[in-house]
């Protein structure tokens, strides 16, 4: 890697980050409208303990809402592609399903599941359903065709074909599916959070606002974005990694 | 291979699209253990057919005919495919990809796992490829690929050989070193090849079809060049058929072979 390329994000932090220290200079906002990156960094200093604390809570939802989104949507476009039956009752569900905007359910989910995590965990899995179902079971059915008629004069039976042909060729398009709920999963969470939650960056920054500590609640965003920026370059690098043959994984 | 390869033998094959047909009442027989090549004009149907005899599905067509193998056997288990394309999975390796018959199959484990995988280095040595057996698809040269799908192909161990033009993606000299390969490493089988080239067909070809109109019918007589392939394509006779086979393929039946009596 060149120096170039090591610079480039810190170039661009630095300046983003003067950026904005120069709005809050020159716009001369108080600090409970638009706290400065200093003041916010006075907190992330002066209460790691609280931030790490909801952090945690957050990213747990985050990584099993994703674990739960990706198993069940990998299972449910398996199930797609396996069975004509499952296509016709399945898909139009799936595309109702679509219809209705998840955040909508999150006030019932909070009352069906109460204000701990299970109600987060499901807002999040629902979130990540739909592109991981979607982005898989299209890459189960665009199969090289050629390659299923190769199997076929081999004498292969259809788990086979699944096995040693479809899912591998699929991996790609699973992928990108992953990628995609890694960048939606923190948003089903934090949602989930701020309709009613005891804990977790979410309900920090509601909490925190409502007693007007803007420097607090930009320091609860701020982790949440690392966490976010971390959770998706682990996934696009393990993507990568499965995908090895394709050359432009 | 120490059987006698089968023969294939096609009766009243018909093939057709709603109200198109591509061949009606085809009747073709391949002998078995030579080298039978289908020429003709793109769209007349030559894949169709090889899909036909290969027992692969013809999306939104409807099929008859009869397609067997001449000694009364089993058809579908003793074919082995080659397409225009090498396939070759590009997430596997070139050893795992020659090995792809057995374990779709499921046959590869145990015992046999050994014998597959010593079988199959030493046909990626005979098709040059002993030093590549790690490395991946992507990595290999047009020519490199075409020849795993051989070796590939090959790893079948199948008395008959279907293949789609397979040599006809390469450049002039890989395309002339793979079509050696091919004869020297299939002789004795059964083969039926698809190919654009007269003289591909000249040079490999016990026996050459050339398909042609609509519906599709088999030009008569076959032209059969003599003496074993490959054949240099400077002799006298593959000059002559060639003029011939071009002049058949541009027109069709109306151009008899000239100099060449009607032995069928």
């Amino acid at each position: 890697m060149s120096a170039a390329v090591l610079l480039r994000p810190v170039i661009l932090t630095f300046g983003l980050l003067s950026l904005w220290q120069a709005v809050v200079w020159i716009s001369g906002a108080p600090p409970y409208i638009l706290p400065g990156p200093l003041a916010v960094g006075e907190v992330l200093i002066a209460k790691p303990a609280l931030l790490l604390r909801h952090g945690a809570v957050t990213a747990a939802e985050i990584v099993m809402g994703l674990t739960l989104g990706a198993l069940f949507g990998a299972i449910s476009a398996l199930t797609l592609s396996a069975s004509r039956p499952a296509r016709r009752w399945m898909m139009p569900v799936l595309v109702i399903s679509q219809a209705l905007p998840v955040f909508a359910l999150a006030p019932m989910l909070t009352l069906w599941l109460g204000y701990g995590m299970a109600s987060k965990v499901a807002m999040a899995t629902l979130i990540i359903y739909f592109p991981v179902t979607s982005a898989f079971y299209d890459g189960l059915r665009r199969t090289e065709p050629g390659w299923l008629d190769l199997a076929r004069t081999m004498g292969a039976g259809r788990f086979a074909v699944l096995r040693y042909v479809r899912l591998p060729a699929a991996l790609p398009a699973f992928g990108s599916g992953l990628r995609v709920a890694a960048a939606v999963a923190p948003i089903g969470a934090v949602v989930g959070e701020w309709v009613g939650s005891s804990a977790g960056l979410g309900y920090l920054m509601l909490n925190a606002n409502a007693r007007m500590q803007v420097s607090t609640m930009f320091a609860a965003l701020v982790v949440l974005a690392a966490f976010s920026l971390i959770l998706f370059f682990v996934i696009d690098r393990g993507v990568k990694r499965l995908v090895r043959w394709q050359p432009d994984a | 291979m120490t059987l006698q390869a089968p023969g294939i033998r096609i009766d009243g094959a018909s093939l057709r699209f709603g109200p198109l047909a591509v061949f009606d009442q085809l009747d073709l027989t391949v002998e078995g253990g030579r080298w039978t090549c289908l020429l003709g004009p793109s769209g007349v149907g030559k894949t169709s057919l090889l899909r036909l005899v290969a027992g692969l599905p013809a999306e939104g067509a409807s099929v008859a005919g009869s397609v067997r193998a001449d000694d009364g056997g089993g058809l579908q288990d003793r074919i082995a495919y080659m397409a225009q394309r090498d396939l070759l999975m590009p997430w596997a390796s070139v050893l795992d990809n020659v090995l792809i018959g057995p374990r779709l199959r499921g046959a590869l484990k145990g015992a046999a796992r050994k014998t597959y995988r010593a079988r199959a280095m030493e046909l990626l040595d005979r098709v040059g490829l002993a030093d590549r057996a790690n490395a991946m698809p992507s990595e290999l040269s047009g020519g490199m690929r075409q020849r795993t799908a051989l070796a590939r192909t090959l790893l079948e161990d199948r008395p008959i050989v279907l293949m789609d033009e397979p040599f006809s993606a390469l450049d002039a000299l890989s395309r002339y070193r793979l079509q050696d390969l091919a004869v020297e490493l299939l002789g004795g089988r059964t083969v039926l090849l698809i190919t654009h080239d007269p003289l591909e067909a000249l040079r490999v070809a016990d026996r050459v079809e050339v398909l042609f109109g609509t519906p599709a019918r088999l030009a008569q007589p076959a032209i059969t060049p003599t003496g074993p392939a490959p054949r240099a394509t400077d002799g006298a006779e593959i000059v002559r058929l060639h003029q011939a086979l071009l002049n058949r393929l541009a027109g069709g039946q109306a151009h008899p072979i000239p100099g060449r009596e009607a032995a069928e």
